[in-house]
């Protein structure tokens, strides 16, 4: 089997130095993805035959002295929930089977043009619905350090894909956490940028209010520079923000001294968070003051509520997202429908899997009529509440740190017969994605051999001090360098 | 006592066009219900006066000019129907009672 690639930096240097050829490091990538399915099923699918074909446009491109930038030449995978034109999209349902993109989502135009190689599709929940990826219609990704266990979800392949060494970038979408929670399980970084940040033309949508695109890399350092391709204002999303982006690399200064990390007192309750957790965050935090960083505690009140806002108003809005398949325009449609309600009716249940189910029916529920006002109305009225709580806590200071999630990575099957004990597992990331900020998880020490995440969340579209911080965490430990065993 | 029955989630799925199997039902009711309970935990905050979020980054709607651009290719848009015929959906006749 190939060797694990390095970072996104030491690939870059290694093109730019002529050391390897874009072709070579396409075609490592896709030899250990094979070696690796059976072990991780990080993937869907594969894209080799125009992966190799790009990487040689690469390559021509770089003996021509016409580089396009950092991506250029690198080997990437995307969350099976991206369009491509001419390739399929399963967002892992049996309802999309057989479809094939007829355009590109936003971000795959702007990989292309920044040179970088798509390679494969990378497994998901069902519509990126859990947190675990067993909610797959084509089975569990599992985790690189122990394939007992989950890569976390619903982006688990992505993540499985760049801790595994596969690919050193892959993008996810997070919603409740689906970038950041994987991340943590797989020891690696996983960056949600502010909402609107990146255009969401061409994802399949779930929770509109709520989903986003965001890189996973081994360092902030390479989150910063997926970061610059992927961001910017695009037409085809109304929601995409028309502000400029930074030069995200710029602001790695590794210099945090002054900046006030606040400790929301909400989060570093013992109950339900396991010690071994909270004690890496509490020392990464001490790593962050020994380089200069100051630390407060603040209080983000209505944290308890989030779980709550966000299994109401997710739902809600997938309800309305998921009544576009129908199977009239593409993906399954049931044999013999006697008319037109039976066909939608007998293609959707035989389509969709039980968490989509239960989502569309909770999400319907809500919106119901006598029912709109007590749930969905409410949901909002405390998403407001929450969205003041980071308004407020972060006047005072700079990023908020906390545990990316309460536990390590959990067994396969210990959590999927049990919906809201599932659900629970996002209780510290869902906030970032109602209040709309930014969030990062970056690795920060193990637990009985399983990776460990610090949170980092910030304010609106101030992701340049999320990566600063990150960034000079990781100049001074060396725990994202760690790697999972090769397996046998 | 329950938040929601049986017959409510039926008449959910209904809405929502899913039809689910005895069994089905039985075990979302269920699930359904534990889910409800748990959010009702929101009912202890007064919301009184608070507005409601739908969008948690504000922004004006966005306009552009009225130009014309290059729609979808109506061969691409088809390619993936289950059944059509030219550019068109091919569905179950929607109007009964009628034969043409």
């Amino acid at each position: 089997m190939t060797a694990p690639v390095g970072t996104l930096a030491e690939l870059r240097a290694a093109l730019e130095a002529r050391r390897v050829s874009s072709r070579e490091l396409v075609d490592a990538a896709l030899a250990r993805a094979q070696a690796l399915e059976p072990k991780l099923h990080a993937f869907l699918g594969m894209r080799a035959e125009r992966a190799r074909a790009e990487a040689e446009a690469s390559d021509a491109r770089r003996a021509k002295g016409e580089v396009r930038g950092p991506l250029d030449g690198i080997p990437v995978a995307i969350k099976d929930n991206l369009v491509q034109r001419g390739e399929p999209t399963t967002c892992a349902s049996r309802i999309l089977e057989g479809f094939v993109s007829p355009y590109d989502a936003t971000i795959v135009t702007r990989l292309q043009a920044a040179g970088a190689v798509i390679v494969g599709r990378t497994n998901l929940d069902e519509f990126a619905m859990g947190s675990s990826t067993e909610n797959s219609a084509f089975g569990p990704s599992r985790n690189p350090w122990d394939t007992t266990r989950t890569p976390g979800g619903s982006s688990g392949g992505s993540a499985a894909a760049v801790a595994a060494g596969i690919v050193p970038l892959a993008l996810g979408s997070d919603t409740g956490g689906s970038i950041r929670q994987p991340a943590a399980c797989t020891g690696i970084v996983g960056m949600k940028p502010t909402y609107g940040r990146v255009s969401r033309y061409g994802l399949v949508a779930f929770a509109s209010s709520l989903d986003q695109i965001g890189p996973f890399t081994r360092t902030a350092a390479d989150a910063a520079t997926a970061l610059e391709v992927l961001c910017g204002h695009d037409p085809f999303d109304s929601t995409s923000l028309p502000e400029p982006v930074p030069q995200f690399s710029q602001a790695l200064t590794g210099d945090v001294s002054g900046l006030v990390i606040g400790l929301p007192k909400e989060y570093f309750v013992a109950e339900g968070v396991d010690p071994a957790v909270l004690a890496s965050v509490h020392a990464a935090v001490a790593e962050l003051e020994k380089a200069g960083a100051k630390t407060r505690e603040v209080s983000l009140p209505h944290t308890k509520y989030g779980i709550a806002c966000y299994y109401l108003i997710a739902p809600a809005e997938a309800s309305s997202n998921l009544a576009r398949y129908d199977g009239v325009r593409y993906g399954h449609r049931a044999k013999d429908a006697a008319n037109l309600s039976d066909l939608y009716c007998r293609s959707r249940s035989e389509g969709f899997g039980p968490e989509v189910k239960r989502r569309i029916l909770l999400g319907t529920y809500v919106l119901s009529a006598g029912y709109y006002d007590a749930y969905y109305r409410k949901a909002q009225q405390v998403r407001t509440l929450l969205r003041r709580d980071f308004e407020e806590a972060l006047a005072g200071c700079d990023v908020i740190a906390t545990p990316t999630t309460p536990e390590i990575a959990f067994r396969l099957g210990e959590k999927s017969g049990d919906p809201l004990r599932m659900y629970l597992s996002d209780v510290y990331t869902v906030s970032a994605n109602l209040a709309g900020v930014p969030g990062v998880s970056i690795p920060c020490g193990f637990h009985d051999g399983m990776p460990i995440g610090l949170q980092l969340m910030g304010r609106t579209l101030d992701e340049a001090t999320l990566l600063r911080v990150a960034d000079t965490y990781q100049r001074r430990t060396d725990w994202h360098a760690r790697r999972p065993p090769e397996p046998a | 006592m329950s938040r929601i029955t049986r017959e409510e989630v039926e008449r959910v799925a209904a809405l929502a066009r899913l039809h689910l199997g005895p069994d089905e039902a039985d075990r979302m009711t269920t699930q359904l219900d534990a889910i409800l309970d748990y959010v009702a935990l929101l009912s202890e905050i007064d919301t009184t006066g608070i507005a409601p979020t739908s969008h948690a980054v504000p922004m004006a709607t966005p306009l552009r000019e009225d130009r014309p651009g290059t729609p979808l290719d109506p061969e691409d848009a088809v390619r993936n129907a289950p059944a059509r015929e030219g550019t068109a959906f091919l569905v179950p006749k929607v109007i009964e009672g009628e034969e043409s």
